[in-house]
């Protein structure tokens, strides 16, 4: 017992040491780099600043080109929370139908489900089609293109979720004359509650961080999203690499408070979804 | 069985209720409506219209119809094709390490050691930051000569290489990259498999005298298979379809190196070829079909039985 005591604690430090180096310090590399004045930043060298200037650094990032992170940061968030709210209602009700009523349409929206998990989009010709519709360079159609790449995960995990709800609450809900409205939204959806919450934290850290698509379905000044803003800061100010690791820091907080609060979801919904594959 | 049996269960039970009251589905089709018709126009549609206008010339107004001659371009120009095969050696071994690695942290990660926790969230954590961010930050670490990596190389003594401007060895540090930000999905994969090894199996096995490698080898590695099935599948899907790492680090380069699919198909379409891109979205999306598709099924029939 004492030697396999002593094993866990060698282990463990050897673990923990491999990790710092390997996973904080490019971390920590980012908050110190952004933490520093251009001249004290130029070397790119792994040291304390000389001289601490996060906040001048992250107010300096938010004002330039008037103000296009801040801007891009308020894009990003309505595009973020549009979508997921989007996606959580329409992904609920069709994994719900999915589970519970035996149809031939099933199998068109199993196969539906499968193809969008693993085809990849074809680019061009959606523009094409959002040009149709009018809603290509637009913030409503860069939702829906969200909402319709997510929507497959989502509905694997719903559906799942919902076999696991006894049937009988149904029935007792249509015997005291619940409509299927009612059915669903008052008797189903707050029972789906924890796999809402799971859908909501995973969904929101992949579309904040999409880069792809609103870089081909949202160009421009006018849409600018905060992956996009970390992509033009690079090529704009080259050598302010204080600038630059400062936006990237801005970027990684909304994730890491996700992390910090939803931790266990977090890692409830990819594990499940992923195993479904 | 059961899912044929239920449906008519409930059919009766509510009949009994309510005789010929309500003939309608208390779970109407109507739900998918609006999933089932974004699938449709955004995705479907795109996906179809691909394969016709990757037999054109296409400028989003016009279309000139030139029957393969995108195709031929594509597995012809040596740029092209050498974009080609970088995604499947990107995917195998994205994949590949990603496995070997997800295995051995998820082994270690369920062991008794001190600081589970802390080493668990660090190592799942580059998961949830953003690419962009990442690929940038480590495009300053692998500097070759101001880089934290090459410079800490230096202090021991050993010229560090040019991670990204060394043409035969760019690839292979984004590849690196991604490992290094993917890693924690896998491990995750696998802690949730071990977690669900029963431990009667260890206990009698160590009852019978078996070592912990025998155990690992026996025990663990069969029963590991759905896990590893799903970390295969999902490293390979995301692999062949990778963009923004690549984008972020190299742009491709130096020169073609390591250049992708994805990243030519964004290429062509900065440069207003929209035939040619959609092409390459053709080629991908019959590569990842290729390999995917009988994958799966291969997976799921190896383990039926069980």
């Amino acid at each position: 017992m004492k030697h396999e005591r002593r094993r866990s604690w060698i282990v463990g430090i050897i673990a923990i040491l491999a990790s710092i180096v390997i996973f904080l310090v490019p971390f920590a590399f980012i908050f110190l780099t952004a933490s520093k004045t251009v001249k004290d930043a130029a070397d790119l060298a792994f040291t304390l600043p000389t001289e601490w200037a996060l906040f001048e650094n992250i107010s300096t990032v938010l004002q330039t080109n008037q103000f296009v992170v801040l801007r891009a940061f308020i894009n990003s968030i309505t595009l973020t929370v549009t979508s997921v709210i989007i996606m959580v209602v329409l992904a609920a009700m069709a994994g719900y139908i999915l589970d519970r009523r035996k149809s031939r349409w099933n199998a068109i929206a199993n196969f539906f489900v499968l193809a969008g998990l693993i085809v990849p989009p074809a680019v061009v010709p959606t523009i094409w089609v959002m040009q149709m519709l009018g809603l290509f360079k637009t913030m409503p159609g860069m939702i829906l293109i969200e909402v319709t790449f997510g929507l497959s995960f989502c509905i694997l995990l719903f559906k799942s979720f919902v076999s696991s709800i006894p049937r009988e609450l149904d029935e007792a809900a249509i015997v005291d004359g619940a409509g299927p409205l009612r059915l669903f939204f008052s008797v189903i959806l707050p029972l789906l509650k924890p796999v809402v919450v799971t859908v909501i934290v995973v969904q929101a850290v992949f579309v904040f961080n999409d880069f792809a698509g609103p870089l081909y379905f949202l160009p421009g000044n006018e849409g600018v999203t905060v992956q996009l803003t970390l992509y033009n800061f690079q090529s704009q100010t080259l050598n302010q690499w204080n600038l630059l690791f400062a936006d990237i820091l801005l970027i990684t907080i909304p994730p890491l408070v996700m992390y910090m609060f939803f931790n266990r979801q977090i890692v409830a919904g990819m594990t499940s979804g992923a195993v479904k594959g | 069985m059961v899912s044929t049996l239920t449906p008519s269960g409930v059919q009766t039970a509510s009949n009994q209720a309510r005789p010929r009251r309500r003939r309608r589905s208390p779970y109407p089709l109507w739900f998918f409506a609006i999933p089932g018709l974004l699938f449709i126009v955004l995705f479907a549609i795109p996906t179809f219209a691909s394969f016709y206008f990757s037999l054109t010339r296409w400028t989003l107004s016009t279309t000139e119809f030139i029957g393969l001659d995108n195709f031929i371009l594509f597995f012809k120009e040596p740029t092209l094709v050498s974009g080609f095969t970088h995604t499947f050696i990107y995917a195998f071994l994205t994949s590949a390490a990603k496995v070997v690695l997800g295995m051995l942290l998820g082994v270690l990660l369920t062991s008794k050691i001190i600081g589970r926790g802390y080493l668990r969230s660090v190592v799942f954590f580059p998961v949830l930051v953003s690419t962009i961010g990442v690929g940038l930050t480590f495009k300053i670490l692998l500097d070759p000569f101001n880089g934290l990596v090459n410079k800490t190389l230096a202090a021991v003594g050993i010229t560090g290489p040019g991670w990204l401007t060394d043409p035969s060895l760019a690839l292979y540090s984004v590849i690196g990259v991604d490992v290094w930000k993917g890693i924690g999905i896998a491990t995750l994969i696998y802690i949730a498999g071990m977690v669900a090894i029963p431990q009667e199996y260890y206990e009698a096995a160590k009852v019978d005298g078996s070592t912990g490698r025998q155990m690992f080898f026996n025990i663990t590695l069969p029963l590991l298979r759905p896990a590893t099935t799903t970390v295969i599948l999902l490293s390979l899907i995301g692999g062949l379809r990778s963009f923004d790492l690549i984008w972020a680090m190299t742009k491709g380069g130096p020169g073609f190196t390591s250049d992708v699919i994805a990243s030519v198909i964004y290429k062509q379409y900065q440069a207003g070829f929209y035939g040619l891109s959609t092409a390459g979205n053709v080629v991908l999306f019959v590569v990842v079909a290729a390999i995917v598709v009988p994958m799966s099924i291969y997976f799921n029939r190896q383990e039926a039985p069980r």
